[in-house]
C-alpha cells in the first residue's frame, strides 16, 4: 500500500512534499519521490492521501505498481 | 451567458452616475491613487508607497521591483493558471524560468541589489502561493531582511492561507501584500475555481468558493487592522465576472484596500488552461478601460500594471530576469550599498526638481487655456525617470498620458514589439506598432527615423522629437498650451 509520483507528469511544486503526514516525500537529484516504506496512504490521518488531494496535475500520484 | 458581458453604452452611464458620487466623496479622478504624490496622501502612507513601483504610479518611473521564485506550491486551482508552464519568453504572471531555494534567492536579490541601483521591492508572487508555501517564503524574507534591512518586501497571495500568518507579518514588517479577489460572490467563484485544498480534502464547487471567500475576506481584514497596506488584484474574465468587479471594487475599498489593479484575463490555447482550451477570451482594450472608468470613486485603480511574471527584474515594463539566472549569480556574494544609496540621493533631487517644474508648467497652461478646452491624448516612449528618453525604435511599450488646462494623467500603457532591431526597423513591425497606437494622435519620444515618422504621419499619428529627454508632464503642459494657441490663432484669422 503506496502511492508513486509520475515524475514525466510532476510539476515539481512540492506541495505534496509538506502535505505528507509521514514525511515519506523527499525531492532528490530534481524530482519529488515517495519512499514506499513510509507511505501510508495517508491511513489514520486522513479519508484520502494528501498528495492525491493537493496535487494540481490529474494523475500524478498515483498507486505504486508492486516491484515485479 | 452573453447578458452578463460588459456593455459599453451600459458602462458610460454608470460612469457618470459613480462619478458624481465620487465628487461628492472628494475626488474626482479614479487615478488618484496610483498617480498621487505626497501632496494627496498622509505622510505616513506617502512613506510607504513612494519607492514602491507598483503601488505608485509616479513611483514606478524611477524604482524597480523583482520577483524571486521560491513557491511553487499552491493550494487553490484557478481556470487561468496551468502550474506546468515554463517559458523565458513568455510574460504573466505565475510563469518562471527556474525556481530558488531561499538561500539562491537570497543570493540573486544581493547580486540585483548591487547591479539595479533602482531596486526597491522585492516580492514573492509564488509561481505558486507565498502564504501556503509559507516556510520558503518566510525563509527567505529573513535571509534577505537580514542582508539588506532597506528592502521593501511585498507578499502576493490568494489569501487562502495567509490568515494563519498574519501575526507574523506585521512581526516581520511585510508592508505590502497583494490579494488576487476575483469575486465576492461565491457563485460567480465556481466558474473561476474548480477546486481549493482545505483541510486536507479538495473541495469543489459552491464550497471551494464559499471558503476561498471567507478566508479572502479575513485576510483583506486582517491586513488592514495590522496597517499593511494591501492591493487587490482582479482578473478580468468576459462573461463571467466583468460586471462583478465593480461590486468587488466597492466591497474591497469599504474594507481599507489601498489600490485596486483590475488586470485583464491572458487566455490563448497554448498557455493550456482551462481557459484557454475552452476558448475563453480576454477583454479589449476599452473593455478593460469602461470597468476601470465606471470603478470611479470606488477604491483607487492601479493602470500602470505590467503583468510581470514571478521571477521579474527591473522597472515595471522591462524584465532584466535573464541577466540574473542562478548560472551568472556567484557562490558567494557580499551586498555592496553605494549604488543604491547614490541613486535614491539622486531620485530625492530630481523628483523635487520634476515636481515643482510640473508645478509651474501647469501653473501656466492653467492661466492660459480656459478650463473647458477638451483634452489631448498623447503617447510617450521612456525608459524610465519620468522623462521623454527612448528612441521610438526601441520602445516595448508606450506610455499614454491625457492633457488638459487641469494638469497630466497616466491613462495606461500599451505594448508592443519593438520594431526596431540591430538598428533597422522591421516593415511588419512598424505596422503592430502603428495598429497599437490606434486612436492616439501624437506620440512623443527622444528621437525617431524619417521613415518611421512618415509612416506614422501617413497612418494619422504625429511623432514629435522635441522635447528629447524632458520631463514627461512639462512636454505634455507646453505641447498642449502650444497646441491651444494654433487653434485660437486659427479661429480668429477665420
Amino acid at each position: 500500500m503506496a502511492l508513486q509520483i509520475l515524475a514525466a507528469q510532476c510539476s515539481v511544486c512540492g506541495a505534496c512534499e509538506f502535505e505528507c503526514p509521514n514525511a515519506a516525500i523527499k525531492f532528490k537529484k530534481g524530482a519529488y519521490r515517495i519512499d514506499p516504506s513510509l507511505c501510508t496512504e495517508c491511513e489514520g490521518f486522513h479519508d484520502s492521501p494528501q498528495c492525491v488531494e493537493v496535487c494540481p496535475v490529474p494523475d500524478t500520484c498515483v498507486p505504486a505498481r508492486p516491484a515485479a | 451567458m452573453n447578458d452578463t458581458v460588459i456593455s459599453l453604452d451600459a458602462l458610460k452611464i454608470g460612469s457618470r452616475e459613480t462619478l458624481a458620487a465620487s465628487v461628492a466623496g472628494g475626488c474626482s479622478s479614479s487615478t488618484c491613487g496610483s498617480a498621487a504624490g505626497p501632496a494627496d496622501m498622509p505622510p505616513q502612507i506617502w512613506e510607504k508607497v513612494k519607492d514602491h513601483p507598483c503601488y505608485s504610479e509616479e513611483a514606478h518611473h524611477y524604482f524597480a521591483r523583482m520577483h524571486v521564485a521560491v513557491a511553487p506550491a499552491c493550494n487553490i486551482q484557478c481556470n487561468y493558471c496551468n502550474r506546468k508552464y515554463d517559458c523565458s519568453n513568455e510574460s504573466r504572471p505565475g510563469v518562471v524560468s527556474e525556481r530558488l531555494t531561499p538561500e539562491q534567492a537570497a543570493r540573486k536579490v544581493i547580486a540585483v541589489a548591487n547591479e539595479v541601483p533602482q531596486l526597491s521591492v522585492l516580492g514573492i508572487a509564488g509561481p505558486g502561493d507565498g502564504a501556503y508555501d509559507w516556510r520558503k517564503t518566510r525563509a527567505t524574507f529573513d535571509l534577505v531582511r537580514a542582508a539588506l534591512p532597506d528592502i521593501r518586501l511585498c507578499l502576493s497571495s490568494n489569501g487562502l492561507s495567509l490568515p494563519d500568518h498574519l501575526d507574523e507579518l506585521a512581526e516581520m514588517a511585510i508592508g505590502h501584500v497583494t490579494l488576487t479577489i476575483n469575486m465576492i460572490d461565491p457563485q460567480i467563484g465556481t466558474a473561476i475555481y474548480p477546486w481549493i485544498f482545505w483541510k486536507g480534502k479538495r473541495r469543489t464547487g459552491l464550497e471551494a468558493s464559499r471558503i476561498l471567500h471567507e478566508r479572502q475576506m479575513q485576510s483583506l481584514e486582517g491586513l488592514v487592522a495590522r496597517d499593511i497596506l494591501v492591493k487587490v488584484n482582479s482578473v478580468m474574465i468576459p462573461g463571467i465576472n466583468d460586471r462583478h468587479l465593480l461590486e468587488v471594487n466597492r466591497v474591497v475599498k469599504a474594507k481599507g484596500a489601498f489600490l485596486h489593479n483590475i488586470m485583464p484575463l491572458i487566455s490563448a490555447p497554448e498557455h493550456g488552461t482551462a481557459y484557454g482550451m475552452a476558448g475563453q477570451r480576454g477583454p479589449t482594450a476599452a473593455e478593460l478601460k469602461a470597468l476601470q472608468d465606471a470603478c470611479a470613486g470606488g477604491a483607487n485603480l492601479m493602470r500602470h500594471c505590467r503583468q510581470c511574471r514571478a521571477d521579474a527584474v527591473g522597472l515595471l515594463g522591462e524584465d532584466r530576469g535573464q541577466e540574473f539566472t542562478m548560472e551568472l549569480v556567484p557562490e558567494t556574494i557580499r551586498y555592496d550599498p553605494s549604488k543604491r544609496q547614490a541613486y535614491r540621493e539622486w531620485v530625492a533631487r530630481e523628483r523635487e526638481d520634476r515636481r515643482s517644474a510640473a508645478t509651474q508648467a501647469q501653473a501656466v497652461t492653467g492661466g492660459t487655456v480656459a478650463a473647458d478646452t477638451p483634452p489631448m491624448l498623447a503617447a510617450v516612449c521612456t525608459r524610465g525617470g519620468g522623462r521623454i528618453n527612448q528612441h521610438f525604435g526601441h520602445a516595448k511599450e508606450f506610455q499614454l498620458f491625457e492633457v488638459d488646462a487641469k494638469g497630466v494623467r497616466f491613462i495606461t500603457h500599451r505594448r508592443a514589439d519593438n520594431y526596431c532591431i540591430g538598428g533597422e526597423g522591421i516593415e511588419d513591425r512598424l505596422d503592430a506598432v502603428i495598429e497599437t497606437l490606434a486612436g492616439v494622435p501624437i506620440i512623443l519620444c527622444a528621437k525617431i527615423g524619417d521613415c518611421p515618422c512618415a509612416s506614422l504621419a501617413a497612418a494619422g499619428i504625429e511623432a514629435i522629437d522635441a522635447y528629447a529627454h524632458d520631463y514627461i508632464e512639462t512636454s505634455l503642459l507646453d505641447l498642449y498650451r502650444q497646441r491651444h494657441r494654433q487653434a485660437e490663432r486659427r479661429a480668429t484669422r477665420a
